[in-house]
């Protein structure tokens, strides 16, 4: 990510790309990742529900895609509104 | 329509990742919620405040809408301004499909310092929705008291001492004070319940003329609890009356969710769960929680009185035509 000077912005300093903010990594922020047991897991998506950082995706047919890393703060909402208790929060390893 | 959770991921995501709130903050899942209300564009504005300073960092925005960030005071009149001009162009045929505009305020840009703005566009009957997430507390500036701080609440302006034991008065109640400008719908929701908050969100856009939300959301570093228990403690929140979830919709008042005797709690858990109120356990403070404790008792009788005093008001009103 680099800076960009005056010269580079829109008239106004408006934005002109919605959601850029996702060119901003907030992964890096987080101290537990979550562990996902995908076979106990049973696609309530009450994760992708509740997560703030939009970082749970949900596949085409209903159940429960990839977890955005590069977003994840590493909260763990997801592990506490998980009604079966398939995601555990570890400690990560950097 | 019966709301399923499967149907949500179709629905445009309109607050996108990368903001810079804390991690494990209520507000945006108010947000994303409040937006799974609608299928139709959104215009956004919204006061100073959190949520604004952090998913708009210069240049970056998280917001996949329009999005337009007014001053403290006053994202209740810009709402109002854009939807002038949206019914301005729609009457021009400029516009042609149906666009909703969404103004966001925190409790400080709501309940204090935009309060005069929003009534103002409440009482001009502007075609809008207004959401405010409520902290309870001034949280972007460093935990300010504001006019939705909690009692007993220690905040940096009205610190836990020996003298004082935190905030001393109750917050206001500005659910009631907009359901008071007669708007056709009002609503109090909470992240915990999320069928009902949808369903409250999208009842008010869909809706002509303005609608306010006002929906509890917990802070981790202002109330000082862990960052996994934002939809725990809202749920204790509800269970333990302290904040009912309840609607007012063209006068009639009504309970949406009544907890089961055995889901009720005692404000005190909710109270013991964050550090905020963590001088409330001292023994000469104890009465502190009592009076709490007295006051959301008080709060759910008298919406209890409300919502049979008005419950016939639609049965009158036919049997007269």
């Amino acid at each position: 990510m680099s800076e960009k000077g005056w010269k580079d912005l829109a008239a106004g300093g408006k934005i002109t790309e919605p959601g850029n903010a996702a060119q901003y990594k907030t992964g890096d922020w987080r101290t537990f990742i979550p562990d996902v047991d995908r076979e106990k897991c049973i696609n309530c998506l009450f994760c992708y529900l509740y997560c703030p950082d939009m970082a749970i995706e949900v596949k085409e047919d209903s159940t429960l895609g990839e977890i955005k890393l590069d977003y994840c703060k590493g909260c763990g909402i997801c592990s506490s509104v998980c009604p079966v208790k398939c995601i555990e929060m570890k400690k990560e390893e950097k | 329509m019966k709301l399923n959770i499967k149907d949500l991921p179709k629905i445009p995501e309109r607050l996108g990742p990368g903001h810079r709130l804390c991690s494990g903050c209520g507000a945006p899942i108010v947000a994303k919620m409040v937006l799974m209300g609608t299928k139709d564009p959104v215009v956004v504005t919204n006061a100073t405040g959190c949520l604004e300073v952090a998913t708009t960092i210069f240049p970056y925005t998280a917001w996949k809408t329009p999005f337009i960030h007014s001053a403290f005071e006053n994202s209740a009149s810009t709402a109002a301004g854009v939807e002038a001009a949206y019914q301005s162009l729609k009457r021009k045929g400029k516009v042609k499909e149906e666009v909703k505009i969404l103004a966001i305020g925190g409790d400080g840009g709501t309940y204090d310092i935009g309060l005069q703005a929003l009534s103002g566009a409440l009482e001009r009957g502007h075609d809008f929705v207004y959401l405010c997430y409520d902290n309870g507390a001034y949280m972007n500036t460093g935990i300010q008291r504001s006019g939705a701080t909690p009692r007993g609440s220690s905040t940096t302006t009205s610190p836990a001492g020996e003298a004082v034991p935190g905030k001393q008065q109750f917050p206001k109640d500005l659910t009631a004070i907009c359901a008071a400008h007669k708007v056709p719908y009002v609503a109090q929701g909470a992240i915990s319940n999320w069928k009902d908050l949808i369903t409250k969100a999208s009842k008010a856009f869909a809706v002509k003329g303005p609608a306010v939300l006002n929906v509890l959301s917990p802070c981790p570093p202002g109330w000082k609890h862990a960052d996994d228990l934002a939809v725990e403690i809202s749920e204790i929140a509800v269970n333990s009356k302290i904040w009912p979830l309840y609607e007012i919709e063209n006068g009639q008042w009504k309970i949406t969710y009544r907890p089961r005797e055995n889901k009720i709690r005692p404000v005190e858990d909710w109270i013991k769960m964050q550090g905020r109120f963590r001088h409330l356990s001292r023994k000469e403070n104890h009465h502190i929680i009592d009076e709490i404790q007295q006051w959301a008792d008080e709060n759910w009788d008298r919406l209890e009185k409300m919502e049979k005093a008005t419950s016939n008001q639609g049965d009158s009103e036919e049997k007269q035509k």
